[in-house]
Formats: structure tokens, C-alpha cells, sequence
């Protein structure tokens, strides 16, 4: 008769920390606050994840790779990879650590913090300059803008931020 | 009846699922037109703005097709591909075409039609939005929430766009006042839930339609005002109502671009 081993939630995490976004292959879903929920039964495990963006492309393999992280291990058994839209993702899911693998990418991470008016604002991702300026509020992915910095002359892209206050 | 068998009523189920047909294939069908603009839009930010917006707008349709499979309605690829044209419930607004020719060949497409189409309807969807995160019907509330996030994004596009052109030259002006006509004609049925009026309302799915109606008037009158116009007026009877299947001829040409690819081999796993 084969153990039943249990499956540690720590050990799922650590896992996720390896799967990164397909697109920036710096930050993890983790870091991006994605990962809503993890439980294990026995040696089966089940997340529960936010998409970002609900058109983008990435999601599914996100999903497919997910899945094929926690099947690498030999003491998990059935995995179920699962989106939902409640709670909704926001961009201050994202973690301190996000930020950082976020801005070495040449990405400036969300502002923390909104004006008054909605409005709000970054930094150069290359040499954290404020003197930027706002060239498309549309991107390369649903989930980025692009800016120009006055100072490096870099243009840089910014992760959206997205407030469930907007 | 306590609120979990009203929950269940077969009235509310079948309320539900068209109100969430209407939703999805809306937002289905002006994806689809959005997308009709890659390469083509008047500058490459134009084209990468388009091209985000009609994505995020598709990932909208999607989920409410995902809503309707957990009803039990069908399979969320076979909802958006595999009905004809009477089942749809778009608005005909959404399904129009950008103008003249084909995508293939010589599309001879309307740039102002388009920002007025897509800041009206942009406009509309928001007002629904914000309807919709109070619904009866939680899961719909919870996704609404999701949406009004990105649509924050789409809204403040369009009515750049909106305001920059109609400030803009006298052939600008002219040409954008052509299209407000033009996209007034078809608004009729956006506001519509059709023949489910009734049942949709009292369930408290979402907003009547004068309610509606009104906030969307109100939401762009501060926009018109700073431009010295008068907000449009949305007729009162459309001339056909897409909530009740009725459609033009460019949705059917449109289904069948749309479902070509699919259709080649509908079990696929792309």
C-alpha cells in the first residue's frame, strides 16, 4: 500500500515562487499578487489564481504552468489550477519584492499612491528620474504603458496601476 | 419565498442568462470591430491602444460567456462561435462595419465613426458597470468590478479622442458630427433589454433602462457642455432591437469571418 503523503502549503509556495509571468520573467506570480489561495487534501492541490487583466493572452499559460510546476514533484498527485474574479486584482497586490524584479526589468512598477484628481505618477524605470513624460497609456500588453524619460532619454514602460477606487 | 428560492426561480435563471447574452455578445461584437483596425488606426499608438482595448474587450466577452457556461447555457467557445445571427443579442450598434471595403482587400475605414462609436458605447458599458457591481446576481457583481478597472483605461482613451477631434479642424468636425448621427441612429436598443425588460428589472439584475438612460446622459453632458453641443438623443424605438435578435446584414458577414478559423475544425484544441 503506498503512503499517502501529505502536501505542505509551504512546499506549494515554493514552487510558485518559480513560476514566473511568461512576459517578464522577473517577477513571479507571486510577487505579482496573483496566487489568491492554496490548499492541499492529502497529496492533491488546488490554487485559486487573479488574472491581472481578464483579455490577457498570458493567462492560460500561466494556468498550464502552474500546473506543470506542482506535477513535477513527485509527492503531488492531482492538481487544480482555477481563476476567479472575486476578490478583483489590483496593482497594490503587488509585493515589495515585485517591485524591485519589476524595475530590473525596465519596468516602473504601479504607484503606490493616487492624487486627489485619479491622477497619477511614475518614475523612470532606468534612472528614476520624475521629469517623464506619458506617451501611450496603452502598451505592449494589456497590463503596461509606455513613458519617455526627459532625463536618460530611455523610453521605459509602467505596469498599469488598477484601484478598485478608479 | 426567502431569497435563496427567488435566487433559484426559473424566471430569474432564464433572466440572467439573457441579460448575460447581451453583455457578452455586445462586447464580442465591438472587440471584433476594434480588431478590425489593426495596422489601420491613424498612428502606431493608435493601432497599440485599439488593439489593448478590443483585447481586454474580448477577455469581457469571454467571461460572461464563462458566466452563462456555469449556468449551464453551453460551452463558452461554442456561445461565442456556433450561434447564428437571430440568437445574438448584441445592440446593432456593435455590429456595424467601420465603413467601406474589406479588411483583406481595400478597407476604406471611418476613423471618426469609430472614436464616436467606441466613446459612446465605452460610455454606455461604464454606465452598465456601474450598475451591474450592485446585481442580485453576485457573480456578475463580482466580475463587474473586475471590468470597471480596465474600462477606466478604455473610457479616458476614447474621450480624448473624442474631445482632440471634435476641437479639431473644420473637415474633422464635420466628419464627426456625421458620425454622432450615424451612431445615435443605431443607439435605440443599446439601453434595450428587449423582450426581457420586465423580468430583468424586477429581478434587479441590473438598472432600468430609463435609469440607464439617464446616467449616461448625464455622465457626457459635462463633456458636450465644454464643447458648446447638445447631448445626443437616444431614440426611443429602435428601429430593429438586437436584444431581440433582430440584426442587419453585417452581422451575418461578420459571424461568418469571425467563426471561419473555428469553424474549420470545432474541436481543436488551438
Amino acid at each position: 500500500m503506498t503512503k499517502l503523503v501529505e502536501v505542505s502549503t509551504e512546499l506549494v509556495y515554493q514552487v510558485l515562487m518559480n513560476v514566473k509571468d511568461p512576459e517578464i520573467d522577473s517577477v513571479s506570480i507571486i510577487d505579482l499578487g496573483m496566487v489568491e489561495e492554496v490548499t492541499t487534501q492529502g497529496n492533491n492541490v488546488k490554487v485559486v489564481l487573479l488574472p491581472t487583466f481578464l483579455g490577457c493572452p498570458a493567462l492560460e499559460i500561466i494556468k498550464l504552468n502552474t500546473m506543470n510546476a506542482l506535477k513535477k514533484l513527485p509527492e503531488v498527485g492531482n492538481v487544480e489550477v482555477d481563476f476567479v474574479f472575486h476578490p478583483p486584482w489590483t496593482s497594490d497586490r503587488i509585493t515589495e519584492k515585485g517591485h524591485v524584479n519589476l524595475r530590473k526589468f525596465g519596468i516602473a512598477p504601479p504607484p503606490r499612491h493616487f492624487e486627489e484628481d485619479g491622477s497619477w505618477h511614475v518614475d523612470c524605470a532606468y534612472c528614476g528620474s520624475t521629469y517623464v513624460t506619458m506617451d501611450n497609456i496603452f502598451g505592449p500588453t494589456a497590463c503596461r504603458s509606455i513613458l519617455y524619460c526627459k532625463s536618460c532619454k530611455n523610453v521605459f514602460e509602467a505596469m498599469k496601476p488598477v484601484s478598485t477606487l478608479m | 419565498m426567502n431569497s435563496h428560492d427567488k435566487l433559484m426561480s426559473s424566471e430569474y435563471i432564464e433572466a440572467t442568462k439573457d441579460l448575460l447574452l447581451q453583455l457578452a455578445d455586445d462586447d464580442f461584437m465591438y472587440s471584433y470591430r476594434g480588431s478590425e483596425w489593426l495596422g489601420l488606426a491613424p498612428h502606431i499608438e493608435a493601432d497599440i491602444a485599439s488593439s489593448s482595448i478590443s483585447q481586454d474587450s474580448m477577455g469581457h466577452a469571454a467571461m460572461y460567456y464563462k458566466l452563462l457556461e456555469d449556468l449551464g447555457v453551453g460551452e463558452a467557445n461554442e456561445l461565442a462561435h456556433c450561434r447564428v445571427a437571430h440568437e445574438r443579442k448584441n445592440s446593432i450598434l456593435t455590429e456595424r462595419v467601420n465603413g467601406e471595403g474589406y479588411y483583406m482587400e481595400t478597407p476604406q475605414y471611418d476613423w471618426a465613426y469609430a472614436v464616436v462609436r467606441s466613446y459612446f458605447y465605452t460610455q454606455a458599458k461604464k454606465i452598465k458597470i456601474d450598475s451591474l457591481c450592485e446585481s442580485s446576481y453576485r457573480p456578475v457583481a463580482e466580475a463587474a468590478v473586475k471590468v470597471r478597472m480596465e474600462l477606466y483605461y478604455h473610457r479616458l482613451h476614447w474621450e480624448t479622442w473624442f474631445k482632440q477631434l471634435m476641437s479639431s479642424t473644420e473637415v474633422a468636425k464635420k466628419k464627426m458630427h456625421d458620425a454622432i448621427t450615424l451612431v445615435m441612429d443605431d443607439f435605440g436598443d443599446v439601453f434595450s433589454y428587449g423582450n426581457q425588460k420586465q423580468v430583468i428589472e424586477t429581478n434587479r439584475l441590473i438598472g432600468t433602462e430609463e435609469e440607464l438612460k439617464g446616467n449616461w446622459k448625464a455622465s457626457i453632458a459635462p463633456v458636450f457642455l465644454a464643447l458648446q453641443m447638445e447631448v445626443p438623443v437616444i431614440p426611443d424605438n429602435p428601429i430593429k432591437n438586437g436584444r431581440n435578435g433582430e440584426h442587419t446584414k453585417d452581422l451575418d458577414e461578420a459571424l461568418i469571418t469571425l467563426s471561419e478559423v473555428y469553424n474549420l475544425d470545432p474541436v481543436a484544441v488551438w
